[in-house]
């Protein structure tokens, strides 16, 4: 596993990206658009080289909790699925949230609301970053525009997890996951061996020497009085996070009086029609948040001064565009343009959108 | 150079799979490359589509509606992508099973016999070998050398065996294909 040059799906990245990251365990269920990712990691048998564990459980609950029994321990623990699937791993993601587990979870969005449809969608915004379980929690959302970033995401995921002993979720589509794109891997980076996982994750179920107490994971407190210093501590570990981790990529940005403001394949459609406007004269640029929570507010909101009019482009009904609109207050034009329900905005439409609603409009 | 293709047909008739060659032989040549295909409940007989990008540059949106090159292999996809070749562009197409053959006049059009030939030589499978050198007898994105390394890339080891027979068919595509209407 060293360095190579590839052409993969975005799917068979993220396998990849697991194996070569040191992954310990993979616990999931098949769900189109993302079954590649278990396709891969049964055909790649990393069992055999690495000694990554790879189990199809049950259900989409039964894996969550699996991450949450692996993770606990410390190991390098990750699920993937597809929008109804992430529904059903709801309570598990607010309890991993609650017991401050660091992990990996992996949406390739598609269509709904419900089953809905199997096509790329992007509707799943606010269910990635304002809760989505019950409670005050945040999990850490990164959202990839290309093969490679699925498989960057994937090793940088396993830092912020630990850095801040919180879940990362990477947010992405069926269009990202099904789209095959060159792509350089990485050297493998070798599992933890005992003492490193010990030393990573001081917190970690893997025993008690006679040297501490008991570690304990939960995400319950029978009192109110400790949950709310408990809180208080989730949301100072959050406004870290909002300070310090926020990422987003300006193109054609420097002289644009008009930008849109995209992530994932949204922002790739985007961009082709930054560069279809620019042809037409339009000084188009693109704004693209990279992470999603947290929200790279500042960048934007200093972005938008110089701005005549923002468009969003999500699939979806119209979801990221509060963010914008929070993110800027108000003192710019701000609308919203998308297809939803598994279909693909054109970036022939998305430039339309830009001219009839933003320039004209 | 960007050259954006659209290769649409029945499922079956290795659409994707002549997309992929096309797209491992572009990295091959260190070109920018992009593989989209429309996934979805599609089954063989059904329709099935796949954009390919090639180019110099990075490349912005793998998801196109304006095609350089529409590589058309049924009736079906000939009425859904005919209108979306950018004028001036190129549209190649298989005369087997059309019964309304293109018609627009700002645009180039070939046509290349792939079924009839494959099934001449006895050698079906190879029928998007024989599409996939027609297309590139007309826009020559990737030299020949590196379709063969694509092939190598693709290909398991197992089917190495039959790269031969797929060049052999790449080679009778270049000699195939005829210009029906050039601008």
């Amino acid at each position: 596993m060293a360095k190579e040059l590839k052409l993969m799906k975005g799917n068979e990245a993220i396998a990849q990206a697991m194996i070569a990251s040191g992954c310990d365990g993979y616990f999931g269920y098949p769900i189109t658009p993302q079954s590649e990712v278990m396709e891969t990691l049964m055909a790649e048998k990393p069992w055999e080289t690495t000694g990554m564990v790879v189990l199809q459980a049950e259900s989409e609950v039964a894996s969550i909790n699996m991450v949450y029994g692996g993770a606990a321990t410390g190991k390098k623990v990750a699920t993937t699925s597809s929008s109804p699937g992430i529904s059903l791993m709801q309570e598990g993601l607010t309890y991993l949230a609650g017991a401050e587990i660091p992990c990996l979870i992996i949406n390739v969005m598609r269509g709904g609301p419900g089953l809905g449809t199997i096509q790329p969608s992007q509707s799943d915004y606010f269910q990635s970053t304002k809760g989505g379980g019950h409670g005050d929690y945040q999990l850490f959302t990164l959202a990839p525009a290309s093969v490679q970033e699925m498989y960057d995401f994937v090793f940088e995921a396993w830092d912020i997890a630990y850095k801040y002993r919180n879940p990362v979720l990477i947010l992405s589509d069926g269009a990202i996951g099904q789209c095959m794109e060159k792509l350089y891997t990485r050297d493998y980076v070798p599992r933890w061996t005992e003492e490193e996982r010990r030393a990573n994750a001081p917190w970690g179920t893997w025993g008690k020497p006679a040297s501490r107490g008991h570690n304990i994971i939960t995400s319950l407190e029978l009192d109110s009085a400790k949950q709310e210093v408990f809180n208080h501590k989730l949301q100072a570990k959050y406004r870290v996070m909002e300070e310090n981790e926020c990422r987003y990529e300006e193109i054609m940005c420097d002289d644009a009086e008009y930008i849109f403001v995209a992530y994932g394949s949204s922002s790739r459609i985007s961009m082709k029609a930054v560069q279809m406007a620019r042809e037409k004269g339009i000084k188009a640029g693109l704004f693209r948040p990279i992470t999603l929570y947290p929200f790279p507010k500042k960048a934007l909101a200093e972005r938008a001064k110089q701005v005549k009019g923002i468009l969003t482009v999500e699939m979806s009904a119209g979801q990221m565009v509060e963010d914008v609109r929070l993110a800027t207050e108000c003192n710019v034009k701000v609308e919203h343009f998308g297809r939803f329900g598994g279909i693909i905005p054109t970036p022939t439409e998305v430039l339309e959108a830009l001219e009839n609603q933003i320039i004209k409009g | 150079m960007t050259e954006e293709i659209i290769i649409a047909g029945f499922g079956g008739q290795g659409v994707l799979s002549m997309g992929k060659i096309l797209a491992y032989s572009g990295v091959m040549q260190d070109k920018e490359v992009s593989w989209m295909p429309s996934y979805g409940p599609e089954m063989r007989g059904g329709t099935a589509n796949v954009s390919v990008i090639i180019s110099d540059e990075r490349i912005s949106s793998p998801i196109i509606n304006q095609f350089d090159t529409a590589i058309i292999l049924n009736q079906q996809s000939l009425d859904k992508f005919e209108s979306s070749v950018k004028p001036g562009g190129v549209l190649l197409y298989d005369p087997n099973g059309i019964t309304t053959p293109p018609s627009r006049k700002d645009i180039n059009i070939y046509k290349v016999a792939a079924a009839e030939k494959a099934a001449e030589l006895g050698m079906a499978k190879v029928f998007n070998m024989i599409i996939l050198g027609a297309f590139l007898k007309v826009k020559p994105v990737v030299t020949e050398e590196y379709i063969e390394k694509g092939l190598q890339k693709s290909l398991p080891e197992r089917h190495h065996k039959l790269i031969p027979e797929n060049l052999k068919a790449v080679q009778a595509g270049k000699e195939l294909v005829e210009a029906v209407q050039t601008l």
